[in-house]
């Protein structure tokens, strides 16, 4: 199996269009950190970031660095009209509360009921890092997560039961992955696209979860960056 | 008390009564906002078997890392340890360091609890994950919760970007995070500022630490971001 799948760029371009104009929005590390490069035009979005930051803008010139204005990932950011600062109960007051309107994670794994796995691989020696990804998947009015659908070592990472340490249960909205979109609805995952040159069927081998699809599943959007 | 007994001279002074077995909350996030001064000189003090409440553990020798590195620290609490704190790292993985890994939001609700005088509360962030293990689970409004306990500290050392005598203090930009609530949940509260300016020259209304909460400001000299 060596078609090409999208890249990570490609999976953050099509998450991008998962962002409605005006919507207030996390990004997590990884391939969400990459969303942002590629909203649409004319789609205006508020980022958040948990360290206390509303309207985050994109990355600070070398020269114009503030090393007091910096995203969770320490990178020194700029800000966009309307931003505020804030302490960190209320930067959780806004993830956890139910007011921020989509938050991007990455994924170790998710099930077929939307439990994300995302904290700490369990053969991996160290501590793990939760950060603000528990508060995140437990208050967001929708959950995305984008990753890669395999594991370097081809295993599915859209499971029946996740066996990584949970992140959350019942929480992931839409998997955005370098194969497919698909939605947790109630009746299980349903196959929504799949990426140019893949069939649904090919998509459902690479995934231990069953898929939910009927005859016709178009091309994911935006694909072709 | 008077407004002018807050401030002290020298890190050294603001430090002096950091005890082997203390409980110290310090602030930061990202790099910036961290007490880099104040720790400096529990370093220097050479206090142990400390326990720690922060969100992360270090950046190599930076930030809370040089605690490490002098292997002060027994016990920590903490959200996101981070890939650059080497020194955490390899006690952990040793088995010389005791970790309780807390959800970020949870950490920090947590300190704002002891600090309103909440002994615990109930929440959802966590039900059905590690970090639920050995807590009181019951479901409230149809939602699993589990018990969170209040945390509080016999220290909370933080950095201010501007502090009048009396303790008033503002921030600068995301260097705020940690450090209010820190504020509000240590039995002693000491803060590094970049300023110290008279009583009555900072805006009541832009003012976010309330003089209540700090017990010792000292002027930062030296490390800023590290």
């Amino acid at each position: 199996m060596s078609k090409p799948r999208l890249t990570r760029e490609q999976i953050a371009a099509r998450a991008a269009l998962e962002l409605p104009d005006g919507a207030y929005v996390n990004l997590g590390w990884g391939i969400p950190n990459l969303i942002a490069a590629h909203l649409p035009r004319g789609v205006n979005v508020i980022f958040h970031s948990e360290n206390g930051i509303l309207g985050m803008g994109p990355r600070a010139n070398p020269r114009e660095e503030d090393f007091d204005l910096v995203d969770a990932m320490k990178v020194p950011v700029t800000l966009t009209p309307g931003a505020a600062f804030f302490s960190q109960v209320d930067a959780h007051v806004m993830t956890r509360g139910g007011h921020l309107d989509i938050c991007i994670l990455g994924g170790l794994q998710v099930s077929e009921k939307g439990d994300l796995a995302n904290w700490r691989v369990p053969a991996a020696k160290g501590a793990g890092n939760i950060g603000g990804a528990m508060d995140i998947a437990i208050g967001a009015k929708r959950l995305i997560v984008t990753m890669e659908h395999c594991a370097k070592d081809g295993s599915p990472k859209i499971v029946k039961a996740c066996t990584y340490p949970l992140t959350a249960l019942e929480c992931v909205n839409t998997i955005i992955t370098d194969l497919a979109v698909i939605d947790v609805a109630p009746e299980g995952l349903v196959l929504r696209e799949v990426a140019p040159g893949f069939t649904p069927e090919e998509v459902q081998k690479l995934t231990e979860a069953k898929l939910h699809f009927g005859g016709n599943v178009p091309e994911m959007a935006a694909a072709h960056v | 008390m008077s407004p002018r007994e807050k401030v002290y001279s020298s890190v050294e002074e603001a430090v002096a009564n950091v005890a082997d077995g203390s409980t110290i909350m310090f602030g930061g996030f990202g790099g910036a906002g961290f007490p880099n001064n104040l720790i400096r000189g529990v370093a220097r003090r050479g206090a142990r078997n400390l326990t720690v409440i922060s969100n992360n553990c270090g950046t190599g020798e930076g930030e809370l890392g040089i605690l490490f590195k002098n292997r002060q620290i027994r016990r920590v609490l903490a959200a996101f340890p981070g890939p650059g704190a080497h020194y955490f790292h390899e006690q952990f993985d040793a088995g010389e360091i005791e970790l309780e890994l807390v959800p970020q939001g949870i950490l920090c609700e947590r300190m704002r609890a002891y600090g309103a005088g909440i002994p615990a509360f109930y929440s959802p962030v966590g039900v059905g994950t590690e970090v639920a293990r050995g807590k009181e689970e019951r479901v409230i409004r149809g939602k699993r919760c589990i018990l969170e306990q209040a945390l509080g500290a016999d220290f909370a050392l933080i950095k201010a970007h501007r502090a009048d005598t009396m303790g008033n203090l503002v921030y600068r930009k995301a260097a705020r995070n940690f450090n209010p609530i820190m504020a509000t949940a240590a039995s002693t509260t000491i803060v590094e500022v970049e300023e110290i300016v008279p009583v009555g020259t900072l805006d009541p209304e832009a003012i976010v630490t309330p003089s209540i909460f700090v017990d010792r400001i000292v002027q930062a000299k030296g490390i800023r971001h590290v």
